[in-house]
Parts: C-alpha cells; structure tokens; sequence
C-alpha cells in the first residue's frame, strides 16, 4: 500500500495511528474545552498544534496520552479504540508515546542522566544494553556535562532538552511534544527541530503543540490549527491558519 | 552514594539505575520520629501488661497454696499447747505439705496494729495461728482442715485466704483488662499514624507517581515501590521503638534485682520478645496504607 504521511484521506485514516472522530473533551463539569474534533495521524507524520494560548492544545495532547478521556466521541490509538481498552493495556500503549511536558515533570532526586533513562527502565530494559545510548541522547541535546546534576541544578533550557531527550530515548512511535522549544534559544531550537525531523525520518509520528510560527514556517510541516476549542485548519501552513 | 554521583566526572560504566523513590527523604523524619515513639509506647504496654499479669498470678499461686488456723485455747489448755496440737494434727492431713504454730511474738504482731502500742497483749487471750502450705500436687480443702481440727476437739478457723484471693483477682483482672485496652488504643494509634503519614509521605511524591504512570509503568509497579518504600520505613521506626522499650524492660529487670521488680512488675527477660512483632506490624499497616493510597492516587489520574 502506497502511503502518503501526511495525507489525511479517509483511506489512510482507517490505519491511523491517532484517529479522532468527532471528540469533545470537559474538565469536570465546565464547559467543553475541545469541541467536535476529527482527524487523523496517519504512521510516520509530522504536524503541529497551534493556535492562541487557552485554545486546547495541551489537552489534546493529553487526550493523546492517555491523561484525559473524551467526553464523547471515539478516539483510536494504534487503531484501538482508548474507551475500550482495558486498564491493564493502556500502560503498554503510554510505553509507545514520548511526551515532552510543557512543565517537564522531571523528578528533581534523580541525576540527569537517571531522568533520561525512566521510559527504558519501566519497560524493564537492562541498564547495560541502554546506558551508552543514553549517554549518546544526552550529548547530543548539549548535556554532556550535566549527566549527574540534579534538575533543580539545571538551567530552564537543560530543563527543556532533558525532558525531550527523556521523551525520545525509548524511540516512541509516536512523540507528542507540548511547547518544546519555548525555553531554548533559537540555536538550540533548530538542534530540537532537526531532531524531531529525524526521528519522524525513522517512523516516529510526531505532534508538536507550539507558539513558535518560525518552528512551524521552517519546517514545512503542516498543521491543526485550534481555535476555541475547535479545529479551525489542518493542513500546510497558511495566511488564514496563523495564530 | 549521592555525594559521590554529584562530583567528579560522570563515570558511564558505572552507572547503576537509582532508585525511583529517594533513598532518604527530610520530610519522612517527623514520620519516623512518630512511628517510632508510638511503637516504643505499645511496646511498653504490652511489656506492662505482661508483668502485671505475672504479678497477679504470682500472689495468687502464693495465696492459693497457703492456709491460715486460727487456733482458740479453751479453758483447759495453754494456747501453746493448743496451737502445737493444731499443728501435728494439721501436718497429718493428706494434701498438707507443711504445718507450722506460729510463736506468741508473732501472732501479736500481726494482731498488734489493731490494738494499738498501749494494749498489753500479756494479759489477753491471743488467738494462735498455725501456717499451713499445701501439697501444690493436690492441695487439701479447707473442710478436710476443718474436719480433722474438730476430730480432735480443737476449737479453729480455718481462712483459705478466698476473701483476698477473689481480691487479687479481681483487682488482676481489671488491671489486664486495663492493660490490653490502653495497649489496644496505643496500637491503633500508632496504626493510624502510620497510615496516615503514609499518605502525606505519598501524596508529596505525587509527581513520581504521575510521572511513571503517564511513561507506562504499571499500577502494581508503582504500589509496590511505595509499599516497599513505606513498610521499610515503618519497619525501621518500629525496630528503634521496640529496641528502646526493650531496653527499659531490661533496665526494669535488672535494677528489681534477680526478681525484677517483684512482686510488684515482675519482668522475665522472655517477656523481651514480647517487642519483635512491632517492626513487623508497623511495615504491614506502612504497606497496606502505601499500597491503597498510591491505588487511589493511580486511580484519580486515570
Ligand atoms: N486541569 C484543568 N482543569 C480545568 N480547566 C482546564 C484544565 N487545563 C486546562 N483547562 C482549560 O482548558 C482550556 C484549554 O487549555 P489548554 O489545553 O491548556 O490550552 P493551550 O495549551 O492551547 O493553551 C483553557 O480554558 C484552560 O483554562
Ligand atoms: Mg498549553
């Protein structure tokens, strides 16, 4: 089957890997914060959230990752339906998505380098067969002396690389990434970039939640632009879908 | 070990995971702290009830297997005469160890308080008392005594102590029944403190339970890290507590003399093992609280 990453056509949606069919999402009894959602990711794309702060970006992210359920609608992960999994499953499906946290969430009594290596050790990886691309990941990202610091110690963009490099070590298939570049300079936001670029080269499909217009415009790749809650635009970049 | 990780260059290969909860947390001190005064105060409970307990068999044992005979003189005998007569008679009884006529000097001393220091005992018929110590085996009754009194025409009474007995028992009974509650309510505090705490200790550890779950880890996975966590800790507190109690036990034991304190508190050093099961259960209450809290946090989150 030919495949067109970036499509969204029906014939490609049905082996998406997220598939969203007309879901809406509440906080509790509030308002709906995501209304009538429908799109589809298919393996191996590459798109971006945008849209004005308070859209719902972050918490269709978290739809993605499994910390928050539709309020209604179907939302297919690896084409199971999420409301239908069983709970014993869903850890497995969150063993498949990397998440960079806009507030990182790193645990502030680990080293650097112990951070980085959580997502292979929950899935019950031997430290020998790990450690070295560890090391490798967090060189790269610009960590190389900062592998037995504390993240209380770090700096707001060692914080931000950290967490990516914590978020790609495990090679997710899909990489879910909420405002990754906002603490880094522009330099470092290319290197973050590039790396996304080539981990979507390998297979991983990536979702970047992001306010950064020269990120989205450098990297020639479309997005789904939120409004209100509502999916206003999906596609390549234009004119009417800049926020 | 976290000293050394924080200096000097990052040495790869030997590198070795660390563990997902910190070793030693600050904010668990107050917990430890706690845990261990309560498990060291239901430990002592529980050593006092213990001795209490002895103290009161003890006395009873005593009284049980002793006799007293009250031995009236009648007109045609000296009391002397009368209470060496009770006494033989007394010895011949099956069940009877030992019968002994207690002297004049001793009698009036003991009726002496309740006549005051003025009274001359010289001139009053002192009752005399014959001790009787009965075969442990198969103790005679206070009837056989009596019987065996009147078959050779001496005027007794014969006290089996069942007045004092009854209240030594009872006054024994109230004092455990005292005890296991006061050791009870100690328990059980000392289970909701720990229970308690755990859940503090937990819930301030929330982002490493958010986390690992939102990375895939399992909820069996992260209850069992703060199950382990938490009982060991409560394990460690109710060792110092226990160790502490024990301690005095023995301080108790040792300053009473060879008896301990007897008859009053006696303590055996056996009843020193009466403090083992506390580290224990002080970890099963710590695991049980840890394991339905972090269940409970894992639950909310998804
Ligand atoms: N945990 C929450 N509880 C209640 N409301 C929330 C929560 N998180 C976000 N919201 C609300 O949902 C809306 C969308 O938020 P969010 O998804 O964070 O938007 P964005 O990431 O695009 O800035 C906002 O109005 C925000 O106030
Ligand atoms: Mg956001």
């Amino acid at each position: 089957m030919s495949r067109n990453p970036n499509a969204t056509e029906p014939a490609d949606a049905w082996d998406a890997v997220v598939r969203f069919d007309d879901v809406s999402m509440r906080y509790g009894r509030e308002p709906e914060t995501l209304r009538d959602l429908s799109f589809s990711l298919p393996q191996g794309s590459f798109h971006f959230v945008t849209g004005p702060s308070g859209a719902g970006k972050t918490s269709l992210l978290k739809l993605i990752y499994l910390a928050a359920q539709p309020s209604k609608g179907l939302l297919h992960l690896f084409g199971q339906d999420v409301a239908q999994t069983p709970a014993e499953v869903r850890p497995f499906l969150r063993r498949r998505i990397g998440v960079v946290f806009q507030e990182f969430r790193l645990l502030d009594h680990l080293s650097a380098f112990d951070n980085a290596a959580v997502p292979l050790r929950i899935a019950g990886r031997k430290p020998d067969s790990y450690r070295q691309d560890v090391a490798e990941l967090l060189t790269w990202v610009g960590l190389k002396d900062r592998m037995h610091a504390l993240p209380p110690t770090l700096a707001g963009g060692e914080k931000q690389r950290l967490a990516i490099a914590r978020a790609v070590v495990g090679r997710p298939d899909i990489l879910l990434a909420d405002e990754p570049t906002g603490n880094v300079d522009h330099e470092m936001g290319l290197r973050i970039l590039r790396l996304f670029l080539e981990l979507n080269r390998l297979g991983t499909t990536v979702l970047i939640a992001t306010h950064d217009q020269d990120l989205v415009a450098r990297s020639g790749m479309p997005v789904l632009h939120l409004e209100d809650g509502r999916l206003a635009h999906m596609g390549p970049l234009s004119a009417g879908a800049r926020p | 070990m976290s000293r050394r990780r924080r200096s000097g260059p990052f040495e790869l290969e030997r590198w070795r995971p660390a563990p997902f909860l910190p070793e030693r947390d600050t904010r668990d001190s107050a917990l430890v702290f706690v845990v261990a005064v309560l498990c060291f105060l239901a430990c002592l409970t529980a050593l006092g009830v213990i001795a209490s307990d002895r103290a009161a068999r003890g006395w009873s044992h005593q009284l049980s297997g002793e006799m007293t005979v009250i031995v009236r003189p009648k007109a045609n005998e000296t009391p002397d005469s009368a209470a060496a007569r009770a006494a033989e008679t007394l010895a011949g009884v099956p069940g009877v160890a030992e019968a002994r006529a207690l002297e004049r000097e001793k009698a009036e001393a003991l009726i002496a308080p309740w006549l005051g220091e003025a009274a001359d005992l010289a001139d009053l018929p002192v009752p005399r008392l014959v001790a009787v110590v009965l075969d442990r085996e198969s103790p005679a009754s206070a009837r056989s005594l009596e019987q065996a009194l009147l078959a050779r025409g001496l005027d007794a009474v014969v006290d089996d102590h069942t007045t004092w007995l009854a209240d030594i028992q009872r006054g024994a009974a109230i004092a455990r029944w005292v005890g296991l509650g006061v050791f009870l309510l100690i328990s059980a505090a000392a289970a909701a403190v720990v229970a308690f705490a755990t859940r503090a200790g937990l819930a301030a550890r929330r982002e490493v339970v958010e986390l690992l779950h939102l990375t895939g880890a399992e909820d069996a996975f992260i209850a069992r890290l703060f199950q382990v966590r938490f009982a060991q800790m409560a394990a460690g507190a109710g060792l110092v507590g226990a160790v502490f109690a024990a301690a005095l036990g023995a301080a108790l034991r040792l300053g009473g003399g060879g008896d301990g304190l007897t008859p009053v508190l006696p303590v055996a050093w056996s009843d020193l093992l009466a403090v083992l099961p506390c580290p224990l259960a002080a970890a099963l209450v710590a695991a049980v609280a840890a394991r339905m809290t972090a269940v409970n946090l894992i639950r909310e989150l998804s």
